[in-house]
């Protein structure tokens, strides 16, 4: 590289916020032409921020951005498009039943006699292809291609409207390795043909082999920038995961019971046809008495695994595998009859699968409880026993209002999981099952959940924590197994993991 | 008998053809159409006013289908714009087709059930039939050749996707749905100007929902639609031949079998049991950017 | 969606509610209005609808050369001027309340019942065949005999695409519009070939025994208002307890609310969604019991002025509540009565004109859901969800 060439992109104390939150605070970064440069962080650390406000799909609150050496503003990717920036998202904008050249040319149609001329586009197309290296089957419908080879649709996508800065999203996160391997060949090709590549991903695996220069993201700041060659997988994770919030929780040694509360082996969750599995294999026993934490970053298969186990029935959450939950084999049973062996959930996606936003608390707070024999008898509703036990539970839960008939879509974040949590240890449950418990919940919130979990633990309760803070997976858990790519990586007693190591180990390492 | 037969099933799949074909144009863009029914029904009295005040079954056909058109954009406005739920929107518009037409010809003409007969010169002869087999062939070389009919595609199974290449998707759907009804009124405009002679009340019964299912059962695609569009002009053609007709010369023919053979086999279609049908995978989703 | 899913990867991390931090008791307060207001305007906004419902029909009768106030008035003397009048209003609304209900269940669990009039067709179907079947029975044992088979039939219909929806995932609304005519189709032929009335050119059946007929209140004035009217109401207290005090109607609303969260608190949505339409078809179904038992005695092939198709707009303007769904089937009922009088006391207008007030009012109604929709989500983009907040309020026309 010359020096006094203008870097391909620049960013200038770019910063945005989301209400309160600052996704983004103040970003510096500057990527040479011609380089892969690995953007590297943890979930909502803000590289996907940055890159959205790069691409033009969000505006900065502040700050520049440069492309090539000019000052950018944009309102929409078609700008973006237009000065040579493209982008291949995490979720690929194809549409399965189409051809992947309908796909490539969507938008940028050479036209000839009023009619799209296929032929022109796939000389150009070709030449391409033949160019990188990264041939496709153009007639065949999307949906008939591998996952790689779709993801080779959407860089050429890119390359047809000649892109010269191309940002992929998390491209590693659907694809095998030897798939993985194949599109890093790829980018280096693109590289040696003059394209600057950013790589927007978790895995140090993926940044050590194949970027030039990296840029660690914290809790919306660049908190490291260096040449791949001068860094190494250990200091990475350092930076990637620093110190966020001090935990004041006292968690006092577990006493395991010898019962267990769960038991799986061999569960596994066939991926789509091409891609590799979603679950491989897993094996794990959780104790009455402990709290067993799944870390890992979120997408390598602990959403599948909590589905697996708690809706057997359900072929698409499991093709195989045992699940013994409180001593019963619960192969093709009912979701509710495993729920009624004293099974509590906090689910991941609370607005989505832990309430019904437009009910008011007291609806919420009945939700899988209402075939109980305290609330119901003969298929009638106990309503003013309900109404006593939803008051009695959003009083000790400090649930704020203390309001039963306001809906719960009105509550806040953390409102709303501690509604969840009072809900569920309701049952008084033998195993509870909690993923990312404390997610986007205030900090007095979260201090009260954990003390609760651990609470249940004491009495008795097996707990699996999925999570992928990882304080909060070293503050609580009793034994923590890694997961990566749908299988357990590694398995820690408490206190033999530091932060580092488990960092470490959720990328890949 | 069978010549005969195979006249009239290519005459009555006219006007299915043409509403058949103006459903899929609304439906692979994304939008739902069940108002269908209600635009054949205003087409089929535009056409019939028009036709009666010019005395050219083409000038006559144009008012039918702008009839539909502006019915169609009301319907717009309503799923597009406002983004209203397109199942009680299209219901509500048919309604109104149902309440609208015979309201208007009382204005007009001063009788309510029917309007005065079109005297058979002004009428069409075989044109809408041709026209329909010929509108079939382009609708397919359109959406296969043309960059608006990749357009049209990508709107109902993949707006982001559109959108994302720098397409407005709800301008494809305007357009799309616009043109929905001009086509449906066309069809209803072959109901009263060249299957009949004159406008009734209700005229289409249910031919819009037929078509609708023509629609499914023919995958979204032009020419299985039209084919069968086809089948089920078959079997209201032998419906009509057989009325009456006996068995062996004992038992009368139920012809209500084959009325409901359309209905079941749509049924069918759709749940898999007999191929498979897979609607474009945004049809019915209200698009916006965030 | 390019941006919503992106967005939605976001939206768990920060959703925490800027105004939790504010002071809780002004919080409170202010949440109580947020609810009280809310139930004023659920009343009023469907008056307001059928306000400008009627407003543009009674406009477009202007235009026709009518006078609105005059087109008004016929409306009401037909509908509520006399005994008789009041009569055929409310035997018009009976099976509106049961179409409506039908509907209005339904929804109430997620789902689009288009299919009211092939289930009170079959309804009607059935109580007919077995009164035609068995004419000896005797009182009260016949119309609950012929009550049970309607309440059956429809069941049955509306099972038959809840199973379809549940397990094969094919969707309602088609599969009930292909059963509606599939019904008529049936419907038809057992009245021409099976049950076909000897004494009569009409396609119909042959009259029900004596035993099985309700009876119809005198002070109407020979309008045939029977028994089906208060088993009308019946049904819609019995829909009220089910869906406020049950266990199953907790389900239902469950799964309308959110299928993902009742799976995951262990509801069986495809379950619930068969119970639900087949719920719906049974209720359809007991239009059959006006129709047959009380007033025509027989099936009568499309005695039904599209009795499901209203049932769609009574619901909707009932907004899917028993009670507002009887009141909003007095309307509509009024509607089809008083605009009955039209083709006699006006020059241009016909009876066909309630049929474009009733559109008019579903649209004013979808209008100001969509007013609704956008007022919830102002407030998610406000507070709750703020990444989902649009890049450009309005772009996406």
């Amino acid at each position: 590289m010359t020096p006094g060439v203008a870097p391909a992109v620049e960013l200038r104390e770019l910063s945005k916020r989301f209400g309160e939150v600052a996704a983004n605070a103040g970003v510096n970064l500057r990527v040479r032409a011609g380089t892969i440069h690995g953007v590297i962080g943890e979930n909502g650390a803000g590289k996907s921020t940055a890159m959205k406000l790069l691409y033009g799909m969000l505006r900065p609150d502040s700050g520049e951005i440069l492309v090539e050496g000019i000052p950018c503003v944009w309102s929409s990717p078609a700008e973006a498009i237009a000065r040579g920036i493209g982008m291949v998202h995490q979720h690929f904008m194809l549409a399965g039943p189409y051809t992947a050249l309908d796909n490539i040319l969507l938008g940028a149609e050479p036209v000839r006699r009023g009619m799209v001329d296929r032929r022109a586009a796939r000389l150009k197309l070709d030449a391409l292809a033949r160019q990188y290296g990264l041939p496709v089957d153009w007639d065949r419908p999307i949906e008939e291609l591998p996952v790689g080879v779709q993801q080779r649709v959407e860089i050429l996508k890119l390359l047809y409207r000649d892109a010269r800065i191309l940002i992929l999203d998390e491209p590693t996160a659907v694809l095998t390795p030897q798939e993985t391997n194949g599109l890093f060949e790829n980018l280096k090709k693109l590289r040696g043909e003059g394209k600057t590549v950013l790589l927007v991903t978790h895995k140090l695996r993926d940044v050590m082999a194949f970027t030039d220069h990296v840029t660690v993201f914290r809790a919306g700041r660049v908190a490291g920038d260096m040449p791949t060659s001068q860094t190494n997988p250990q200091e990475l994770a350092n930076l990637m995961v620093g110190r966020k919030v001090i935990l004041n929780i006292q968690v006092p040694p577990a006493q395991p019971r010898p019962e267990s509360a769960l038991e799986i082996s061999g569960l596994t969750l066939a991926g789509a046809a091409g891609s590799r599995h979603r679950l491989a294999g897993i094996s794990l026993r959780v104790k009455r008495g402990e709290i067993v934490g799944i870390a890992g970053v979120e997408g390598n298969g602990q959403s599948e695994l909590v589905q697996a186990i708690l809706h057997p029935r359900d072929p698409r959450c499991r093709t195989s595998g045992a699940v013994n939950v409180l001593g019963r084999e619960v192969s093709g049973w009912a979701a509710a009859r495993i729920r009624a062996l004293g099974v509590a959930v906090i689910p991941e996606d609370r607005l989505h699968e832990g309430l019904l936003p437009e009910r008011p608390v007291r609806e919420n707070f009945l939700l899988g409880l209402q075939r109980t024999a305290e609330f119901s008898r003969a298929g009638v509703l106990n309503s003013r026993r309900l109404a006593d036990a939803a008051t009695a539970a959003v009083s000790e839960y400090d649930v704020r209002p203390p309001d039963v008939d306001l809906c719960a879509g009105h509550l806040s974040g953390g409102n709303q999981q501690k509604l969840i949590v009072a809900r569920e240890f309701h049952r008084r449950p033998s195993l509870l099952i909690a993923a990312q418990p404390t997610r986007g919940v205030d900090v007095g919130a979260i201090e009260f959940i954990h003390q609760r979990i651990v609470r249940a633990r004491d009495e008795g309760a097996g707990v699996l924590l999925v999570s992928s803070e990882l304080d909060e997976v070293l503050a609580l858990s009793d034994r923590i197994m890694v997961m990566y790519e749908g299988r357990i990586t590694a398995e820690f007693a408490r206190g033999a993991a530091s932060e580092q190591e488990l960092g470490l180990r959720m990328g890949g390492a | 008998m069978i010549r005969d037969l195979l006249g009239s099933t290519l005459r009555v799949s006219t006007p299915l053809i043409f509403a058949a074909l103006g459903g899929m144009f609304s439906e692979r863009s994304g939008v739902i159409n069940i108002a269908l029914e209600g635009m054949m029904l205003v087409g089929a009295f535009g056409a019939a006013v028009g036709t009666l005040a010019t005395q050219s079954p083409w000038l006559g056909s144009a008012w039918g289908m702008g009839a539909g058109v502006l019915l169609a954009l009301l319907y717009g406005v309503f799923v597009i714009r406002l983004r209203a739920n397109q199942i009680v929107a299209g219901t509500a518009i048919n309604m109104l087709a149902l309440g609208l037409t015979p309201f208007l010809c009382k204005i007009r003409y001063d009788v309510t059930g029917q309007t005065p007969a079109i005297p058979i010169g002004d009428r069409f002869q075989s044109a809408p039939l041709y026209l329909s087999w010929a509108l079939v062939a382009i609708c397919w070389l359109w959406m296969k050749y043309t960059r608006q009919g990749l357009w049209l595609r990508f709107a109902g199974e993949h707006p982001e996707a559109l959108d994302a290449a720098g397409v407005r998707v709800n301008r494809v759907r305007w357009a799309a749905v616009a043109v929905s009804g001009a086509l449906a009124g066309m069809g209803g405009a072959s109901l009263s100007v060249f299957l009949s002679s004159s406008w009734a009340r209700n005229m289409t019964a249910g031919r819009g929902f037929i078509a609708l299912a023509a629609l499914i059962f023919g995958k979204w695609r032009p020419v299985p639609t039209a084919m069968a569009c086809l089948l089920f002009g078959f079997a209201d053609a032998v419906e009509t031949r057989l009325e009456g007709a006996k068995l062996w010369g004992r038992e009368p023919i139920p012809v209500q079998f084959i009325q409901i053979l359309p209905y079941l086999v749509t049924i069918l279609v759709l749940a898999g049991f007999v191929g498979r049908s897979r609607a474009p995978k945004a049809l019915g989703t209200v698009f916006s950017r965030a | 969606m390019a941006f919503g899913e992106d967005a939605l990867d976001w939206g768990p991390a920060f959703d925490e509610d800027a105004s939790a931090r504010r002071p809780y008791l002004e919080l409170a307060i202010g949440y109580r209005l947020l609810a009280i207001f809310p139930a004023v305007r659920r009343i009023l906004q469907p008056i307001l609808a059928v306000a400008a419902g009627l407003g543009l029909g009674l406009a477009a009768t202007a235009i026709a050369g009518e006078n609105p106030w005059h087109v008004l008035v016929i409306l009401a003397r037909g509908a509520f001027g006399s005994g008789y009048g009041l009569g055929m209003t409310l035997f018009y609304s009976t099976p509106l309340i049961f179409t409506g209900l039908s509907v209005a269940v339904a929804f109430q669990a997620g789902l689009f019942n288009i299919g009211a009039e092939g289930q009170l067709t079959l309804g009607a179907l059935a109580a007919a065949a077995v009164g035609a079947v068995w004419p000896g029975l005797p009182w009260p044992l016949a119309p609950v005999l012929a009550g049970v088979a309607a309440l059956a039939a429809g069941m049955l219909w509306g099972a038959i695409p809840g199973w379809l929806r549940a397990r094969r995932g094919s969707h309602e609304v088609i599969n009930t519009i292909m059963l509606n005519f599939i019904a008529a189709g049936l419907a038809s032929y057992v009245a021409l070939y099976v049950l076909s009335n000897p004494d009569s050119q009409n396609p119909e059946t042959r009259p029900i025994g004596a035993g099985y007929c309700i009876s119809q209140y005198a002070v109407f004035g020979g309008a045939p208002v029977s028994a089906a009217l208060p088993l009308a109401l019946l049904a819609a207290v019995a829909v009220w307890l089910l869906m406020s005090r049950t266990v199953l109607g907790f389900e239902m609303r469950a799964v309308g609310q959110s299928e993902a969260a009742a799976r995951a608190a262990g509801i069986d949505p495809g379950r619930i969604q068969i119970l639900a339409l087949a719920l719906a078809g049974g209720l359809a179904g007991l239009v059959g019991v006006g129709e047959v038992l009380g007033n025509a005695q027989k099936f009568k092939v499309g005695f039904s002025p599209e009795y499901g198709f209203m049932g769609i707009a009574v619901a909707l303007l009932g907004r899917n509540q028993p009670a507002g769904v009887v009141a909003a089937a007095m309307l509509f009922g009024a509607l089809h009565k008083g605009a009955a009088d039209l083709d006699m006391e006006t020059e241009h207008l016909t009876r066909e004109v309630s049929m474009i007030f009733q559109a008019l009012i579903i649209l004013s109604v979808s209008a100001e859901g969509v007013w609704n929709w956008m007022s919830a989500r102002r407030r998610a983009v406000k507070g709750v969800k703020p990444v989902g907040a649009p890049l450009e309020p309005g772009v996406a026309s």
